[in-house]
C-alpha cells in the first residue's frame, strides 16, 4: 500500500522530488501549489498523515508521520513591487535570500526574527516568530497581507490580497499566521514591506537587570520609543552582565533626536556601535538560540517584566533571555523538560501571560503543546476550525497538548 | 415576528427598549449607505451586559436571527436587518470599563464611541489612534465588526492593530475569551480572525484596545498640486524616501470645491488638481528632520504651493476641510454614494482617470478623497435616491469602479466592509474554495446563520466543504 502510495506521489512530483529522511520517512518536494495540492489530496485519500518542514532549522523535523512535505521547493521570490511595497514570495524562500533581494531596491521586510540566516519565510509566518523590531514594527501578522494556503484534503484557499488595506471577506490568513501549520501548508505570501531607513543606530548598555528594566520604564514615560530597546541576558550578548540594546530607524533628523533623548534620559553609560559592530552584534542576538533545543514566548507586558523574569529563572532558568523592555514579551531558549514547562504555563497563565512554545524535539512539543492554558470557550473553537482546515487530521501538529 | 417574542424581550430590556412600531423602526431601516435600506422586525436595545446575554439567549431559542448594530454610521448596509429578524442596538452598552494608564490598555463596551475613548485617555497622555471619519458617533464595537481604519491608520495601522482581546458573545449565547492584554495569544489569533468579521461571528461583549502616548509633536502639511498624477508621485516619493507620515491624505478638485463652498471652508486652493495634506508626528526633533524632508519631496514632485500648520488650531484648520468632506459633499445633492475600494499605490493616477471615465459614462458627479498613503480610494457620487434611472446608473457605475480596482490588483473594500453593498462582487475578488472556506469558518462561529444573515458571503458562491466528524 504504502509503496504504491510513494510511486502515485513520484509519478505526481517526479522522481527528483520524493526522497526520504535520515530516518527514511518518505519526503515530498512539491514545487508549487497545485503541486501541495495533489500530494494532500494523494495523502488523503490514502490516510497518511504529515508532517510539514521548511528548511528544517527551526522546528525539528522530527514529528512521527507517514510523510515529510517540505516547502523548500517553493523557493521563487514571484513578484516584488518598490513603488508599493509589497512583494510575493514563495513560503520556501530563505529569509537571508528575500533579504539580500529587497535591499537591492532599497526596501526591506521589518522582521528581525531567531534561528539560522536560511530559515523559511513559510517558517517565520507558521511560527509568528518575530524579534526585537516587533516592539517598533510589529509582531508577524502585521507584515502579513495575504497567502495561498492548502488544506489538509488539498483544497488552495487565498484569504486576503496584495493591497495594504483590506477588509474585504474574513480574515483568514490571521488563522495561518501563527497557526503551525495546524490550519493549512503555507504555499505563498504577500507582504508589506518597507523602505530602507536613511539612519540606523544602535545602542549599547550593561547594568544589574533591575536597572534596566526602571531605565526602559523612565524611557517610555519619556515618550521615547526606539524600534527595538530590547533586553539580553548576558548568555545572549556573551557578556558579563545584562544588556540594555536599543535600536533606532528612520530619517536621519528623528534618529538623532531619538538618540538625544535616550542619552538624556536614561542614566547608563551607553555604547553606540558603528555599522559594523551593530549588524554584528545583531546577528549574535538573534542566532543566539539556534543550538538550543527549545524556544518558548512569553506573552508579557513591559509592567509584568520584572516578576516574569523571575518566574523564567526559577522554573527553567536564567540562560539565553530576550525581552522587549518598552513593548513587553519575552523569549527563552534552552533545554527544559516537559513538566517544567507546563508549570511555567500554568504560572503565567495566572499571571493573564500567555506561554507558546515556540521549538522543540517532537516529544516535548506532543507533551507540552504550542499552545495551552485557552481561556473560557476556546478550546472547542479551534478543535472546530481544525477540522475546517484538515477534515480529516492529515497534518501531525501539536498545537494544543497531546495529539489524537 | 411573533408578538410573544417582543413581549418576553421586553421583560429582559424593560418595554420601552423594545421598538416594534413603524414609525420607531424607521430611524433603523438604514445606516450611512443611502442606497439601501430594510426595515427590521423589532429592535431591541439591551441596557447592560446581562441584559445583552439573556437578548441573544431568548433569540437563540426561538432560532431567530439577529443583526447587532451601533450608531448605525457604516457606509456598507452592513446593520440592516430584514424583516425576519432582530435589531439588536448597543449604543446603551457604552461604558469605558477599565483604563489602564500603566499598561496602556482600555476595556471598553461595544457601546463606547470611538472619540470618547480618546477623551478619556487624554489627561493621561494616551489616546485611540484608529480614528474613522465618523469617530465622533461611530462606537468601539462597530470599528471591530468592520475594522475600520481611518486617515491616521497609515503610520499607526486600523483597529485590527489594536484590538488585543475580546470577550465574544456567541449566537447561541455561549461566552468567549480571545486574545490576551498583550499581543501574544493564548493560541491561534483568534482575536484577528473576529475582527473585521462583520456581525457574524457574534457580539464584542468586552473589547480591550491598545492606547498610544500622544506625540509630542505634530506638523502638518498642505501641497496643491498641477495633478493628480504629481501628487501620486509625490506620495511614492515620501513613502520610499523611508517616511512614514502619520497620515497622507488628498482631495481632488471637485471635492476641494465642494469643501470650500461649504460652511466647512478650510483656505484649500480651488484651483488645484489635487491637495495632499500630510501629517508627520513624533519627537519634536523627528518632526522637524521629517517636515523639512517632506517639504522639499513636495516641491521636488512639483507641489505649487506649500502651507504648513505647527499649532493645534492652525492643523484643525487644515483638517478641517477633510473631516468634512463627505458632509461638504453631502449639501450639493440629496444623496452621496461613498464608495470605498483599495489599490496598489502606484495605480493612484490610472485609477483616478478610469473613475473619472466611469463618472462620465453614466453621467453622474463624483468626487474623490482618499486614503493616499494605502491606496484607500473614496469616490463620492452624488446623487437623487427618488430618481430610480439615476440610481440605477449609480449601481452600474459602483460595479465598474469595483472591477476596474480588482483588476489592477485591488481589493474592493478597505475599511468600510462588506455588508450587503458588496455582496455581489465578493465572487469576483476571491474563488469558490477561499468562499467556501470563509463560510465554513463562520458556521464554526454560528452554525446555523443566525447573526448577521446575508452579509459578506454569498452562500451560493461557496464551493462545498467538507467538514471532519467528530469534535
Amino acid at each position: 500500500m504504502s509503496h504504491d502510495v510513494l510511486d502515485r506521489l513520484r509519478s505526481l512530483l517526479g522522481p527528483a522530488s520524493v526522497s526520504r529522511d535520515p530516518d527514511g520517512v518518505p519526503r515530498a518536494v512539491p514545487d508549487s501549489t497545485d503541486a501541495v495540492a495533489a500530494t494532500l489530496r494523494l495523502v488523503d485519500e490514502s490516510g497518511w498523515r504529515v508532517r510539514l518542514e521548511g528548511h528544517g532549522s527551526w522546528v525539528p523535523p522530527d514529528a512521527s508521520a507517514d510523510l515529510a512535505l517540505t516547502t523548500r521547493g517553493l523557493d521563487r521570490i514571484v513578484t516584488v513591487h518598490p513603488a508599493d511595497l509589497v512583494a510575493t514570495v514563495e513560503a520556501g524562500v530563505p529569509m537571508d535570500v528575500l533579504r539580500r533581494r529587497l535591499a537591492d531596491d532599497r526596501m526591506w521586510l521589518a522582521l528581525d526574527p531567531p534561528g539560522r540566516p536560511e530559515r523559511t519565510v513559510g517558517s517565520i509566518v507558521a511560527t509568528a516568530t518575530a524579534g526585537a523590531l516587533r516592539g517598533g514594527f510589529g509582531p508577524v501578522r502585521d507584515h502579513v497581507l495575504g497567502c495561498t494556503a492548502v488544506t489538509g484534503d488539498g483544497r488552495v484557499i487565498r484569504p486576503g490580497g496584495t493591497v495594504v488595506k483590506n477588509v474585504a471577506g474574513y480574515d483568514l490568513t490571521k488563522l495561518q499566521v501563527g497557526g503551525f501549520g495546524a490550519f493549512g501548508v503555507l504555499t505563498t505570501l504577500h507582504l508589506r514591506l518597507r523602505a530602507l531607513p536613511a539612519a540606523d543606530v544602535t545602542l549599547l548598555a550593561r547594568a544589574p537587570r533591575d536597572h534596566l528594566t526602571s531605565v526602559a520604564r523612565d524611557l517610555a514615560d519619556a515618550g521615547v520609543q526606539p524600534q527595538a530597546l530590547e533586553l539580553l541576558s548576558p548568555a545572549v550578548s556573551a557578556e558579563s552582565e545584562w544588556i540594555m540594546a536599543a535600536r533606532c530607524m528612520g530619517s536621519a533628523g528623528g534618529v538623532a533626536g531619538d538618540l538625544a533623548r535616550i542619552l538624556d534620559t536614561a542614566d547608563l553609560a551607553w555604547n553606540e556601535l558603528d555599522v559594523e559592530r551593530a549588524h554584528a552584534f545583531w546577528h549574535l542576538v538573534t542566532h543566539a538560540g539556534s543550538g538550543a533545543a527549545m524556544t518558548v514566548r512569553l506573552g508579557v507586558l513591559a509592567a509584568g517584566l520584572d516578576e516574569l523574569l523571575d518566574l523564567v529563572g526559577q522554573h527553567l532558568d536564567e540562560g539565553l533571555i530576550w525581552a522587549g523592555a518598552s513593548q513587553g514579551g519575552m523569549r527563552w531558549a534552552g533545554d527544559a523538560a516537559p513538566e517544567h514547562l507546563r508549570t511555567l504555563r500554568h504560572l503565567a497563565a495566572e499571571r493573564e501571560v500567555p506561554l507558546t512554545l515556540e521549538r522543540a524535539p517532537w516529544a516535548v512539543r506532543q507533551a507540552v503543546g504550542h499552545f495551552g492554558a485557552y481561556r473560557e470557550g476556546v478550546g472547542p473553537l479551534v478543535a472546530q476550525l481544525r477540522e475546517v482546515f484538515d477534515p480529516t487530521s492529515r497534518f501531525v501538529v501539536a498545537l494544543g497538548g497531546v495529539e489524537p | 415576528m411573533s408578538p410573544a417574542l417582543a413581549a418576553e424581550l421586553g421583560r429582559i430590556v424593560g418595554p420601552r427598549w423594545v421598538r416594534f412600531r413603524p414609525a420607531e423602526l424607521a430611524a433603523y431601516e438604514a445606516d450611512g449607505l443611502p442606497t439601501h435600506a430594510s426595515r427590521p422586525a423589532l429592535a431591541v436595545i439591551p441596557g447592560t451586559r446581562h441584559e445583552l446575554i439573556e437578548t441573544i439567549r431568548l433569540l437563540h431559542l426561538a432560532s431567530v436571527p439577529f443583526v447587532a448594530r451601533g450608531a448605525g454610521t457604516g457606509l456598507s448596509g452592513g446593520a440592516l436587518a430584514g424583516k425576519d429578524a432582530v435589531l439588536v442596538v448597543l449604543t446603551r452598552l457604552n461604558r469605558i470599563l477599565h483604563l489602564d494608564p500603566v499598561r496602556r490598555r482600555a476595556v471598553v463596551e461595544p457601546g463606547v464611541v470611538n472619540a470618547r475613548l480618546s477623551e478619556a485617555a487624554l489627561p493621561h497622555g494616551l489616546y485611540y489612534a484608529p480614528d474613522p471619519s465618523s469617530q465622533s458617533a461611530c462606537t468601539l464595537g462597530g470599528n471591530v465588526a468592520e475594522n475600520a481604519g481611518g486617515p491616521h491608520c497609515l503610520k499607526y495601522g486600523v483597529t485590527t492593530n489594536h484590538v488585543v482581546a475580546l470577550e465574544v458573545l456567541l449566537p447561541n449565547a455561549e461566552l468567549v475569551r480571545l486574545g490576551s492584554r498583550s499581543s501574544e495569544s493564548w493560541g491561534p489569533d483568534l482575536v484577528g480572525l473576529f475582527v473585521g468579521s462583520e456581525g457574524m461571528f457574534g457580539i464584542a461583549t468586552e473589547i480591550t484596545l491598545r492606547l498610544e502616548p500622544l506625540p509630542a509633536a505634530v506638523r502638518t502639511l498642505l501641497a496643491a498640486f498641477p495633478s493628480i498624477r504629481a501628487a501620486s508621485e509625490a506620495v511614492s516619493g515620501i513613502i520610499a524616501a523611508g517616511i512614514v507620515p502619520a497620515a497622507m491624505e488628498m482631495m481632488d478638485q471637485a471635492c476641494v470645491r465642494a469643501v470650500e463652498a461649504s460652511i466647512y471652508a478650510a483656505g484649500y486652493p480651488t484651483d488645484a488638481a489635487a491637495v495632499l495634506l500630510v501629517e508627520v508626528d513624533g519627537t519634536a526633533e523627528a518632526v522637524q528632520g521629517e517636515a523639512d524632508l517632506v517639504e522639499a519631496l513636495l516641491t521636488r514632485h512639483r507641489a505649487t504651493e506649500v502651507r504648513t500648520a505647527t499649532t493645534a488650531v492652525e492643523r484643525a484648520r487644515l483638517w478641517q476641510g477633510r473631516k468634512k468632506a463627505f458632509g461638504a459633499m453631502g449639501r450639493i445633492s440629496p444623496d452621496l454614494a461613498v464608495q470605498d475600494a483599495v489599490v496598489p499605490r502606484s495605480t493612484l493616477p490610472d485609477i483616478l482617470d478610469r473613475v473619472a471615465a466611469i463618472a462620465a459614462h453614466y453621467r453622474l458627479n463624483v468626487a474623490n478623497v482618499f486614503h493616499a498613503g494605502d491606496g484607500n480610494l473614496h469616490p463620492n457620487i452624488s446623487f437623487d435616491g427618488r430618481d430610480p434611472d439615476m440610481v440605477a446608473r449609480v449601481h452600474a457605475a459602483n460595479h465598474d469602479i469595483m472591477h476596474a480596482c480588482l483588476a489592477v490588483g485591488g481589493s474592493i473594500t478597505g475599511e468600510h466592509g462588506v455588508g450587503s453593498d458588496k455582496l455581489a462582487y465578493m465572487p469576483d475578488a476571491f474563488d469558490a474554495d477561499t468562499l467556501g472556506a470563509m463560510r465554513a469558518v463562520r458556521e464554526v462561529f454560528d452554525p446555523s446563520s443566525r447573526a448577521n444573515p446575508g452579509k459578506v458571503i454569498p452562500y451560493h458562491a461557496c464551493r462545498e466543504w467538507r467538514r471532519g466528524g467528530a469534535v
